[in-house]
């Protein structure tokens, strides 16, 4: 029987690594995700994970050993935030070109300057063009279901691509919340032995891995590398299916909600979707035609079922925690993409907010709201908008 | 007639065909390291393949794995230019966890371990993977074309110290990257060269044998970028030995005060004490070696220099334990 019981999402995140059952763990400390190598190395300290957990000394070595481990076929693990996700960066091209289907655990934060440890979505955000897959957790059950799915996505053959999952730095990897955990006999069935075909390290059958590659071959090697993200969103599906069959919880790469007749749809990633779909309530008490759309998997994008969800919606209001200067959010450019060339589109309004831990209240969603009124009503407004920033101090 | 065996291994890891320049020294460590390595693991574990190798980018990864190629016969892995020691650490650790049974070879040149790779490398050494690192040293950034790297000796030509009006050359002294790896109290350092393959051969064997981490300083030749002759490359590596410019050493379990020294051969006179060596007088000058190279072609303008060069080989050896004698060339 399935456990029912509390705990913070970094903790979700180290039972989902020990049900897996990984062979290799390499990590390195960083606020807020701590817990989850803390944790890790208790269930190593007392036998329940049989698991070689590398202590090292910083970021870059995590990956780099995890890319070695991985290489000699063996299912990898590891967990970081912020600068220490920055600081894998180039590592993190490494292990998705070398389709190593390492999974990392991100407690989503800042970034420095100015120094700052909360919440937001850059870090991982920033490695959006890493190759890596990534999945973006409400809350701490699906903290611990997405890391399993993951290992099962990167792991396919027609993807073998490394994985991220991300949970909100202290909103979740420091808040208790029920979590089920599901029984480890049932994890096993779902998930398997990781039996790599490619990746290997073994003296009966030696091979070259990591290579160089000239002009001739380096294009080719990166379309792969597309190829697998393509396919990563049929294995998605079918992976997620499985999922709710084995657990009963159904995820979806876009989860809708009350969108069916809605005129404005807030889109959003992360626990921020929570906080959005009461605000939703609240509008649809008021008549007020409004719904949710949540980004489960934002690598690879969710193409179709952006062009899917636009179709419903006359705004689009996209709430996203990270920035690229002079452009507007990830999302936004995103969007902009996913519906250029569509003959009906909706408007794509931005809002950047909660940055560096910024709460997200009701009162900036009103502001939100405003924004995307105008909009409807045909007023010109600004593409991008920056919520909630304190003007006084500015 | 008797046949007698050859006093290496004939088997091959480093492969005919790889793209190293004509004359390269480093090939030649590569060769006779893995050659080393694989007869330790026959003599260890009964299976002379028990090994695979992490690879740091560097002129030795680049020129044997090109695409679809490989000059490897053994399993072997490159990351990245600094992460060598920590990818081996995660092959370490994955194959203790499939109860594989070996040991992992790490190469890095000394770019990759003197200075971009020396943090993973302390980090592998410190929590005791059983890897043994080989930091093939050719004296510079090879790979990128000749620019100095902090294992560069002082006075040497590069593109980055390139000697003028205000500059005689490198002008910083050699960073000896196997004390700082044998101040983590390792059970095995060395220094070895290719211009004593019996000794490197002995060391590398011995590295692979023990159970832990061990790190090997190879010095190697590199005939494009020291600018020297083809065929003199092991002929020069060893007047480094025999001048005194390279000393050959073996430090076990951070043991400094019984480092072990192997005589520098080249009628050097040696003083032992309790079968310590404690003076060497060398009888080659360091012009010897110099000479043959264009990198310090400068400095023979320059004496100040190379009696600069003398001052700090003799202080490097302080460190070791050893009062040296360096000859200066008759006139």
């Amino acid at each position: 029987m399935p456990i029912r019981t509390v705990m913070k999402a970094n903790e979700a995140a180290a039972w989902a690594a020990k049900l897996a059952k990984p062979k290799v763990i390499a990590a390195f400390p960083i606020t807020p995700s701590t817990l989850v190598p803390e944790k890790i190395s208790e269930f190593v300290a007392n036998g329940e994970l049989d698991a070689e957990f590398i202590k090292v000394e910083s970021e870059h070595s995590a990956i780099s050993a995890c890319v070695g481990a991985s290489a000699a076929g063996v299912r990898t693990f590891t967990a970081t935030a912020s600068q220490g996700l920055a600081l894998m960066h180039e590592v993190l091209f490494i292990a998705a070109g070398m389709r190593l289907p390492i999974v990392v655990a991100v407690g989503n934060r800042s970034l420095s300057a100015p120094i700052n440890i909360w919440n937001d979505w850059q870090d991982s955000i920033s490695q959006r063009d890493t190759g890596w897959l990534q999945f973006y957790a409400e809350n701490n059950q699906e903290a611990l279901d997405l890391i399993l799915a993951a290992f099962k996505v990167a792991e396919d053959e027609r993807v073998l691509l490394p994985a991220m999952v991300g949970f909100d730095a202290f909103i979740l990897t420091h808040t208790v919340e029920p979590v089920e955990i599901p029984d480890q006999e049932v994890v096993d069935e779902f998930l398997g032995e990781y039996e790599p075909k490619y990746a290997y390290l073994d003296p009966e059958r030696p091979i070259t891995q990591g290579t160089l590659a000239f002009p001739a071959h380096y294009m080719e090697a990166r379309y792969t590398v597309w190829q697998a993200n393509e396919n990563a969103k049929e294995v998605i599906d079918e992976v997620f299916a499985e999922f709710e069959k084995t657990f009963g919880r159904k995820y979806q790469k876009i989860e809708k909600y009350r969108t069916d007749d809605a005129e404005i749809i807030f889109v959003t990633m992360g626990s921020l979707a929570g906080t959005v779909k009461d605000y939703v309530d609240r509008l649809r008490g008021q008549g007020i035609k409004a719904g949710a759309a949540k980004l489960t998997v934002y690598r690879p994008f969710p193409t179709e079922e952006v062009r899917e969800l636009a179709k419903k919606a006359k705004v689009l209001a996209l709430l996203e925690k990270n920035i690229t200067f002079s452009v507007g959010g990830a999302l936004f450019q995103d969007f902009s993409r996913a519906l250029i060339n569509e003959k009906e589109k909706p408007i794509i309004l931005d809002f950047i907010l909660g940055l560096g831990g910024r709460d997200v209240t009701f009162q900036n969603l009103d502001e939100v709201l405003e924004i995307s009124r105008k909009a409807l009503n045909g007023e010109k407004v600004d593409e991008v908008n920056w919520i909630g920033l304190r003007k006084e101090i500015l | 007639m008797a046949v007698r065996k050859p006093p290496i291994t004939t088997r091959e890891y480093w492969a005919p065909g790889h793209a190293a320049c004509a004359g390269c020294g480093c090939a030649t460590g590569m060769k006779l390291v893995t050659k080393a390595f694989s007869e330790a693991m026959e003599e260890k574990f009964g299976d002379p393949n028990a090994f695979a190798i992490a690879h740091a980018t560097g002129c030795m990864e680049v020129v044997s794995a090109v695409f679809p190629y490989t000059a490897w016969r053994a399993p072997w892995v490159h990351v990245a230019f600094e992460n060598a020691a920590a990818a081996a650490s995660g092959i370490e650790a994955a194959w203790k966890k499939l109860g594989r049974k070996g040991k992992i070879l790490a190469f890095g040149g000394d770019g990759g371990t003197a200075d971009i790779g020396m943090q993973a490398l302390s980090g592998m050494l410190e929590r005791r993977h059983n890897v043994v690192y080989v930091m093939y040293d050719n004296e510079a950034y090879m790979n990128t074309g000749i620019q100095r790297s902090s294992s560069t000796p002082y006075g040497a030509w590069t593109t980055t110290s390139p000697p003028g009006k205000y500059s005689i050359g490198e002008d910083k002294p050699k960073k000896w990257v196997a004390l700082i790896a044998a101040a983590h109290q390792v059970p095995y350092v060395a220094t070895a060269s290719i211009g004593n393959p019996f000794d490197l051969v002995r060391k590398v064997k011995k590295a692979a044998k023990v159970d832990g981490p061990a790190f090997v300083q190879m010095h190697c030749t590199c005939p494009t970028g020291w600018k020297t002759p083809l065929e003199k490359g092991v002929e020069i590596a060893r007047l480094a030995i025999e001048t005194g410019i390279w000393p050959l050493f073996e430090i076990e379990n951070g043991d400094f005060f019984n480092i072990k020294i192997q005589p520098p051969g080249g009628g050097a006179k040696v003083k032992r004490e309790g079968g310590r060596i404690v003076a060497i007088e060398f009888k080659k000058p360091i012009e010897e070696y110099l000479k043959p190279q264009g990198r310090f072609k400068h400095l023979f303008k320059r004496p100040e220099a190379i009696d600069e060069m003398r001052e700090q080989i003799k202080a490097m050896w302080k460190t070791l334990g050893v009062d040296v004698t360096l000859p200066k060339p008759e006139e």
